[in-house]
């Protein structure tokens, strides 16, 4: 292939200039030399405004998430990964398989190109793992001071299961609360290297692919009722989200909730509560309770959900209190996340 | 978690609470203030209330930093931080206390103002060393607990010569306010207090002794974990039983009968008591507060920036004050959970999660709506 732009992008020293976001040359030498030759695939080798889909299924989901997080690199993942996995789980959560990602970056003047090529190899390789193309994208650039490195939005379409409706207003007074997994990890390990909080704790980020877990969960047979992935805010406010739209109450039991040793030392020493930090690699399911067991079994069988446990059950409650018996016995509220507990977690 | 869980054992829990019910006396009241809001907290959090005999019956203190600032000590840190220009660093509740006219330090720094949360008086001076041609002012709260960090700053400061940092200084004193509560003629009715936990670990438990000997009021001395709270109920209950009004130490293995000697002499060298000081709900308590001494008055915001201290009266719905005295409990206020919650409080009382009013609407609201 000739060489359009000259040399090529020396990523190893070079930064983002203004001219990367500009339309011309050196946009397209980035474009082509870093974004399309990592996350290569057909769809995005038409190289046009946008992709032309093959039409699959029936009903298509469609999600969107903006990733600002802050450090970009952080223990168990990246920016690049986060934003695969974000969108691929607000697809997976509403019963689809995800397929099609955008991905829109805004990126800072000053910004090395070796990160740069971190984050999108990174985005790669966790495209590739979850099985989705990124098939169109953007690239703008900022100057220095007005963005913070970089900021990806991504988009996902996903195609739905047949027959399958999930959605936030579905559950009802008796059925199970089911958590995938420990909770806290991925809040905690940010914070952790948060400047000006640096702290040495083991602490390793979930963020993860969920749809896997997903299909695993909806092939039980199980009468799933709603599934979400509890990031900003935690398990705590996703299960008021569930509350509110489905008009119920919860009434939850702490000793059935999993938390590592290491993220509730350190929440101890923030004065954080787990439930209310987020996740990047876990669901809650609400299921018919006869269901419980079976669904259980098979979130455990997937190596996403090992530690998958039933923390709850749907009660009916005129003021949706979300509430928990405590491991001292006694009984709360489980409130929304009131103000914010730590802004860019994602 | 090690030397945590231990203090958070349900079946503990259980067997305490099964002694308290058996000792409380038929017919008879057992009304018990926990002076701290990490007790207030604790309680609410683990739902200590659902283990309690209806005979027990605990009483919020005002031993909550942020809800004790009055109104117009915040104005003075949002005046310095909009009108003179300075960094603004203080802990992060007291950036949502209510000040006047709808403001807080939160939307000061909304609207411009360079204010900055931090965890501890370290952060003030990496952040006054690093802006060395800035004026940086410290708004220092809390009781005993968070004053020998604010002694350690001033002095590091004056060692480092860090000439532009100054320390607008609320820090204020537990043994005055709990004077204050049992001088109220007509006050609440109490038969004993949980002591603090951590104000303890410094000032150790002897200044509670005149509570005991004067008023005749058994004080025990709790860690904040739940089973600290359970068994300071019990020897409290005991106490009361058996007529007996003395200071007797739960927490021992933290608080010692004469505190931190260290924390005390650092506390003792940089700051002096004032004459008097405005608490929110307890009014102008004498000796309540402490000011930087003369010699380090050039790190006295106050003085530097000549912030007179002007009252403001508090919201007229509000019933912070009389929640602060244990004579209301949050339930009691007409604006409690409507116009008052926690994402946009009303009073202070509804602001860290030690107050007495949003610990309630956090953890206990659900009582409220199951006794109506």
């Amino acid at each position: 292939m000739s060489r359009p732009h000259g040399r090529p992008l020396d990523i190893r020293h070079g930064r983002v200039d203004m001219s990367h976001g500009a339309g011309g040359r050196a946009m397209a030498q980035l474009i082509e030399e870093l974004f399309a030759a990592t996350l290569d695939n057909p769809l995005l080798r038409q190289g046009n405004d946008g992709a032309l889909l093959p039409a699959p299924g029936e009903r298509l989901v469609m999600a969107t998430d903006s990733h600002v997080v802050s450090p970009l690199f952080f223990a168990g993942g990246d920016i690049g990964s986060l934003a695969v996995h974000g969108t691929v789980n607000d697809v997976a959560m509403m019963g689809a398989h995800p397929r099609w990602l955008s991905a829109a970056f805004v990126l800072e003047e000053g910004f090395a190109l070796a990160d740069l090529q971190r984050i999108v190899v990174s985005m790669a390789g966790a495209a590739r793992e979850a099985g989705v193309a990124v098939v169109t994208g953007d690239t703008k650039v900022v100057e220095r001071g007005k963005g913070d490195g970089v900021f990806i939005t991504t988009t996902g379409v996903g195609v739905m299961r047949a027959g399958l409706t999930l959605s936030g207003d579905a559950a009802r007074p008796g059925d199970a609360i089911l958590l995938s997994g420990a909770i806290g990890n991925h809040g905690m390990a940010i914070m952790s290297q948060r400047q000006g909080l640096e702290f040495d704790a083991p602490i390793v980020s979930d963020t993860a692919a969920l749809h896997g877990l997903v299909a695993a969960l909806l092939d039980s047979g199980a009468a799933v009722r709603v599934l979400r992935d509890p990031t900003r805010g935690g398990v705590a406010t996703t299960l008021n989200e569930i509350a509110s739209q489905s008009q119920v109450g919860m009434l939850l039991e702490e000793g059935a909730i999993p938390v590592d040793a290491a993220v509730e030392a350190a929440c101890e020493l923030l004065g954080l509560d787990p439930l209310y930090v987020a996740n990047e690699g876990k669901l809650l399911a609400v299921c018919a309770a006869e269901d419980a067991a079976r669904a259980l079994a098979a979130l455990r069988a997937h190596p996403l959900g090992l530690r998958a446990a039933r923390i709850g059950t749907v009660r009916a409650d005129a003021h949706g209190f979300v509430q928990m018996t405590t491991r001292m016995g006694g009984r709360r509220v489980v409130d929304w996340l009131s103000g914010e507990q730590l802004p860019r977690i994602c | 978690m090690k030397y945590v869980d231990e203090f958070r054992s349900g079946a503990l829990a259980a067997g305490l609470a099964a002694r308290i019910a058996a000792e409380c006396r038929p017919g008879r009241e057992y009304r018990l203030m926990e002076f701290c809001g990490g007790h207030t907290h604790a309680i609410s959090r683990y739902g200590l209330a659902d283990l309690l005999p209806p005979a027990v019956r605990l009483i919020h203190g005002p031993g909550c930093p942020v809800c004790v600032l009055p109104i117009g000590r915040v104005d003075q840190a949002i005046a310095l931080a909009r009108d003179h220009g300075v960094i603004l660093c203080t802990y992060a509740d007291t950036l949502r206390v209510p000040a006047s006219r709808g403001s807080s330090l939160l939307r000061a720094k909304a609207d411009g103002a360079d204010v900055r949360m931090v965890y501890s008086t370290q952060d003030v001076l990496k952040i006054a060393r690093a802006n060395p041609h800035r004026e940086v002012v410290f708004l220092a709260i809390g009781f005993e607990t968070t004053t020998p960090p604010t002694a350690v700053a001033v002095l590091q400061a004056a060692h480092e010569d860090l000439h532009k940092l100054s320390v607008l200084c609320d820090h204020v004193l537990t043994p005055a306010a709990m004077h204050a509560i049992l001088a109220v003629t007509g006050g609440v009715p109490l038969d004993g207090f949980i002591g603090p936990a951590h104000v303890s670990t410094v000032i150790g438990s002897r200044p509670y002794e005149p509570f005991a000997r004067d008023y005749a009021k058994p004080v025990v001395i709790a860690g904040f974990e739940p089973l600290d709270v359970m068994q300071a109920i019990l020897m409290l209950v005991r106490q009361i039983n058996d007529g007996r009004a003395e200071v007797e130490n739960e927490f021992t293995r933290a608080v010692t009968p004469e505190g931190n000697r260290t924390a005390q002499a650092l506390v003792e060298r940089v700051f002096g008591v004032r004459d008097s000081f405005e608490w929110r709900g307890l009014g102008s308590v004498p000796h309540s507060a402490l000011q930087l001494r003369p010699e380090f008055a050039r790190f006295d915001a106050e003085q530097r920036f000549g912030q007179a201290y002007r009252a403001v009266a508090d919201n007229k719905a509000c019933e912070c004050a009389a929640i602060l005295r244990g004579e209301k409990r949050p339930q009691d206020c007409r604006i409690f959970g409507t116009a008052c919650t926690p994402d946009n409080p009303i009073g202070s009382c509804m602001v860290s999660s030690e107050g007495a009013c949003a610990a309630h609407f956090t953890y206990g609201r659900f009582r409220d709506v199951a006794a109506a």
